[in-house]
C-alpha cells in the first residue's frame, strides 16, 4: 500500500466536549497490528461514523472500547457527564456497560430462546439492585422493580417499533426486527454513548430507511451520542455528522462526510484494497 | 426368514391380506429395511442380555439358553412391533403432528396457566403427604434416605446446570461438606459426662442437629465460593473437569484425614433432629415418616423459592449468560458474579440434603460421596429436563424408584443395564427431558433448526 503522505491524522481536533476520547490506541494480536496509534473522539450528542474496508480494525476499535480487548498502548477515557472522566482500558465489559456505553454486534447476538420483551428487560435490569434473596422471596422492592422493568421494556419496544412483537421469541423475528431489538436491548442499559456495529448489514432498503430514522431519533429524542460502524455509504452520509476512516488499523482521514468523500487517501483505500463485492459500489462516492 | 411376511401382520390384517402385504413391502424404503435390521439386532441383544447366564461347565449355555427357546420369538415380535411403530411414525409424523396441533395448543394453555400449576403443586404435595404412610417400610426407607435427599440435591444442581448452564461434575462434594458439618457441630466440646462426638475432633460448642442447617448452608456457601471464584472463568468442558477434580479431592481428603474425620470408618452416632425451643418440643426418632415430612416441607419451600428465582431478574440473567456470555456481559450483566451466585445457591441446597441424610442415617462415610453419585444427580437433572423444577423432582424420583423396583423383576446385577438403556433411549428420542423448561425446550428446538438468525446473515451480501 502506498501510504498517504500525511503528518498526523486524528479525529479529535475540534471536539470540545467529548463523550469518549481515544488517544494513541494500539492493539496487536501476535504479529498482526489491528489498530495502530488511533486517536478519535466522539463529541457529546454527535453521530460519528467509522468506515473502512473489511479488516480495517473497526470492530477491533469497538471491542477495545467495550472492554473485550485491552489495547497494548494508548488510553480511552469515557465522560458519561461533562467533566466526569473515567478511564476504560482494563475494565470488564459489564462495568463499561454500567458506566453508560452500550453496543450492538455485527452478527446479531440476541438471547434467542427468550422473548423480545425479555431480551429488553435483561438490559433494563442491569441497572436494578434485586439480589437472589429478594428474588426468591419476591420482596416488595423486587415486585416494584419487576413492574418498572416491564414498563420500561415496553416503552423501548414501542420506540423501536416492536411493540406488537413483544411476546414473540427473538429467534422468530425477521432480520431487520432482530437488529432493532438488539438496539432496544442496548438502549435499555441507559447508555450515554451507543455503539452500533454495522446495523444495516443484511437489511433490505425499507428496513434501512427505518433504521436511518431510528438512529436519528436515538440521537435527537433520547439525546444519545452514537458511534456507528457501517458499510452502507448512503446511510453513513445521511446520518453522520463526522466520519473517520480506518485502513489497515490506521486512521487515514476524518472530517465531515463531504470532506471524507473527496479525500484521495479514502478513495484509494476503497478502490485499491476493498473486496469488490462490498467496497467498490459503496465507496465510489458520487 | 419369516419376518418378510410379518410387517403387515402388526399393521393391518383386514381384507385383501395378500395384496396389501405386497403393497406395503413394495413401499418400504432402504432406510426402513435398515431400521428393521437394527430392531431385529436389538431384539436378539436384549434376549441375550436378559437370558440365562453362562457357566464354567457349559460356556455357550448363556447363548443357547437365551436364543434357542420360544422366548426369542417373543423378543423378535416385540422388535418387529417397535419397527412398525417407528416406520409408521417417520412416515406419518407430519400428519400426526398436524392432527395433534390443536390438542397441543390446549395442553400448552392448560399447563401454562398459573392456577393449574398451583393446583398441580398442591396435588403432588398432598400425594406426598398422604401416600407414604401406606407404603411398606422398604419403600419408606427408599423415600427418605434416597428419593427425598436426592430430589433436594437434584433441585440444587438444577440451579447450577439448568439455570446457569454450568456443568458441575463434583456436586456431591457439597453434600459431603454439609453432612460432615452436621457431624462436626452435633458433637460436644469435650467427652466428659459420657458425651460422644461423631468425629474425633470437638466443636467449640454443641448444636442441636436441627440448628445445624444454617451452619451447613454457610459452610457449603463458602466452599462453593472458594471453588467457584478461581474456576468459573472456565467454560463448559474445562469447568466440568475442574469440578470433577474438586469432588474427588474432597472425598479423598475426608478418606485420608483419619484424625479429623475418622477416615474410611466415617462419622457415626450423629443424633436425630430435635426441636426444643420454648414450648415447641419435637424429637425425630427411628420412625421414618417424620423425616419424610421434614423433607417434603424443605423440598416444597426450596421449590417455591427457586421458582420465584427462575422468573426474576436473576433467572433471566442466568438464561442470558447460558445463551451468550459475551452478549450478556455487553448488556451489563456481571457474568462471574452471577455464575458464582448459581454455584453458591446450588451448593447450599446440597448442604441441606447433607444434614438431613446425616441425621436420619446417623452415619456418614466417604463411600456416600463417590463420583457416581455426582453423575447420578446430573443424570436426574438431564432426564427430568434441564432448568425445570418439576422435571428435577420427577426425574430424581423416577430414576431412583426404577432400580429399586427392578430389584423384584430382574436379576439384581442387571438392574443398571436397564437403567442405562432407558437413559440411552431417552436421550435419543427426547433429549429435552421429561418436563423440559419452556426456555430450554426452545433452545433445543432452535439448535435443531440451525438457529434462524444465522441463515439470514448469509442471504443478502450483494444487496447493498
Amino acid at each position: 500500500m502506498t501510504a498517504p503522505p500525511v503528518e498526523e491524522i486524528d479525529a479529535v481536533s475540534g471536539v470540545d466536549d467529548p463523550v469518549v476520547q481515544v488517544s494513541h490506541l494500539t492493539l496487536r494480536f501476535g504479529g498482526v497490528t489491528s489498530l495502530s496509534d488511533v486517536s478519535l473522539a466522539v463529541a457529546r450528542g454527535e453521530i460519528l461514523a467509522v468506515i473502512g474496508p473489511n479488516g480495517a480494525g473497526k470492530t477491533s476499535l469497538f471491542n477495545c472500547l467495550t472492554g473485550v480487548y485491552v489495547g497494548e498502548k494508548g488510553t480511552i477515557s469515557f465522560l458519561p457527564r461533562p467533566g466526569e472522566q473515567v478511564p476504560l482500558a482494563g475494565r470488564k465489559p459489564h462495568r463499561i456497560t454500567q458506566l453508560g456505553l452500550a453496543r450492538t454486534f455485527q452478527n446479531i447476538r440476541l438471547f434467542n430462546a427468550l422473548t423480545a420483551i425479555e431480551n429488553v428487560k435483561i438490559g433494563v435490569e442491569s441497572r436494578q439492585r434485586t439480589g437472589p434473596i429478594g428474588a426468591m422471596l419476591r420482596l416488595p422492592r423486587t415486585r416494584r422493580e419487576d413492574r418498572a422493568s416491564d414498563a420500561r421494556a415496553s416503552e423501548l419496544l414501542e420506540f423501536v417499533g416492536l411493540r406488537a412483537q413483544a411476546n414473540r421469541l427473538a429467534a422468530a423475528l425477521s432480520y431487520g426486527e432482530q437488529r432493532r431489538l438488539e438496539i432496544a436491548r442496548a438502549l435499555a442499559t441507559q447508555p450515554a454513548l451507543l455503539l452500533l456495529d454495522e446495523p444495516a448489514a443484511g437489511t433490505n432498503p425499507a428496513e434501512k430507511a427505518d433504521l436511518e430514522r431510528l438512529i436519528r431519533r436515538i440521537n435527537t429524542e433520547m439525546g444519545l451520542s452514537v458511534l456507528l460502524i457501517e458499510h452502507d455509504m448512503r446511510l453513513v452520509m445521511s446520518v453522520a455528522a463526522r466520519v473517520a476512516v480506518l485502513n489497515f488499523g490506521k486512521l487515514i482521514a476524518a472530517g465531515t462526510p463531504a470532506e471524507v468523500q473527496r479525500n484521495p487517501a479514502v478513495i484509494e483505500a476503497y478502490l485499491g484494497a476493498a473486496d469488490p463485492e462490498e467496497g467498490e459500489s459503496d465507496a465510489a462516492p458520487g | 426368514m419369516s419376518e418378510f411376511a410379518n410387517p403387515p401382520a402388526s399393521g393391518d390384517g383386514d381384507s385383501g391380506f395378500g395384496p396389501s402385504v405386497r403393497r406395503i413391502v413394495a413401499s418400504l424404503t432402504d432406510s426402513d429395511w435398515r431400521r428393521l435390521g437394527g430392531c431385529m439386532f436389538a431384539a436378539v441383544l436384549v434376549a441375550l442380555m436378559t437370558g440365562t447366564s453362562g457357566n464354567a461347565q457349559h460356556l455357550t449355555a448363556g447363548v443357547t439358553g437365551s436364543l434357542f427357546r420360544p422366548r426369542i420369538v417373543f423378543f423378535l415380535l416385540i422388535g418387529l412391533a417397535l419397527w412398525a411403530v417407528m416406520t409408521a411414525w417417520t412416515r406419518y409424523r407430519d400428519d400426526i403432528r398436524d392432527g395433534l396441533a390443536p390438542a397441543r395448543k390446549v395442553q400448552a394453555e392448560v399447563t401454562g396457566n398459573r392456577w393449574v400449576q398451583y393446583g398441580g403443586f398442591v396435588a403432588v404435595l398432598l400425594l406426598a403427604i398422604l401416600i407414604p404412610p401406606q407404603l411398606s417400610v422398604f419403600w419408606q426407607q427408599v423415600l427418605v434416605s434416597q428419593i427425598g435427599v436426592f430430589v433436594l440435591l437434584t433441585i440444587g444442581l438444577n440451579v447450577v446446570v439448568g439455570f446457569a448452564g454450568l456443568l458441575d461434575l463434583g456436586y456431591i462434594a457439597f453434600y459431603a461438606i454439609g453432612a460432615y458439618t452436621a457431624a462436626y457441630f452435633t458433637g460436644y466440646p469435650d467427652n466428659k459426662r459420657g458425651h460422644i462426638s461423631p468425629l474425633p475432633v470437638h466443636p467449640p460448642f454443641h448444636v442441636n442437629p436441627f440448628f445445624v442447617f444454617p451452619l451447613a448452608v454457610i459452610a457449603c456457601l463458602i466452599a462453593g465460593l472458594l471453588l467457584g471464584a478461581p474456576t468459573l472463568r472456565l467454560r463448559g468442558d474445562y469447568l466440568a473437569i475442574v469440578t470433577l477434580g474438586f469432588g474427588e479431592i474432597v472425598r479423598i481428603v475426608i478418606n485420608n484425614s483419619e484424625s479429623v474425620t475418622n477416615g474410611p470408618r466415617g462419622a457415626f452416632g450423629i443424633p436425630h433432629f430435635s426441636i426444643d425451643v420454648w414450648k415447641l418440643k419435637y424429637h425425630w426418632t427411628l420412625d421414618l415418616m417424620p423425616y419424610w415430612y421434614l423433607l417434603v416441607a424443605i423440598i416444597a419451600i426450596v421449590f417455591v423459592l427457586f421458582r420465584q428465582l427462575e422468573n426474576s431478574r436473576v433467572g433471566r440473567a442466568w438464561t442470558a449468560i447460558r445463551e451468550d456470555e459475551v452478549a450478556a456481559a455487553a448488556t451489563g450483566i456481571p457474568t462471574l458474579k452471577y455464575k458464582l451466585m448459581a454455584f453458591a445457591i446450588g451448593a447450599s441446597t446440597s448442604g441441606l440434603a447433607g444434614v438431613i441424610f446425616a441425621s436420619e442415617v446417623g452415619f456418614v462415610a466417604p463411600d456416600n460421596f463417590v463420583l457416581i453419585n455426582s453423575l447420578l444427580v446430573l443424570v436426574y437433572v438431564i432426564f427430568g429436563g434441564m432448568g425445570s423444577l418439576p422435571g428435577a423432582v420427577a426425574g430424581a424420583s423416577f430414576l431412583i424408584w426404577l432400580p429399586n423396583k427392578l430389584r423384584d423383576l430382574v436379576a439384581p446385577q442387571d438392574r443398571f443395564i436397564y437403567f442405562g438403556a432407558l437413559l440411552v433411549v431417552m436421550m435419543i428420542f427426547r433429549p429435552q427431558g421429561v418436563f423440559p423448561s419452556r426456555r430450554r425446550a426452545r433452545e433445543i428446538g432452535l439448535a435443531e433448526a440451525g438457529s434462524g438468525g444465522a441463515d439470514a446473515m448469509a442471504a443478502p451480501g450483494g444487496a447493498l
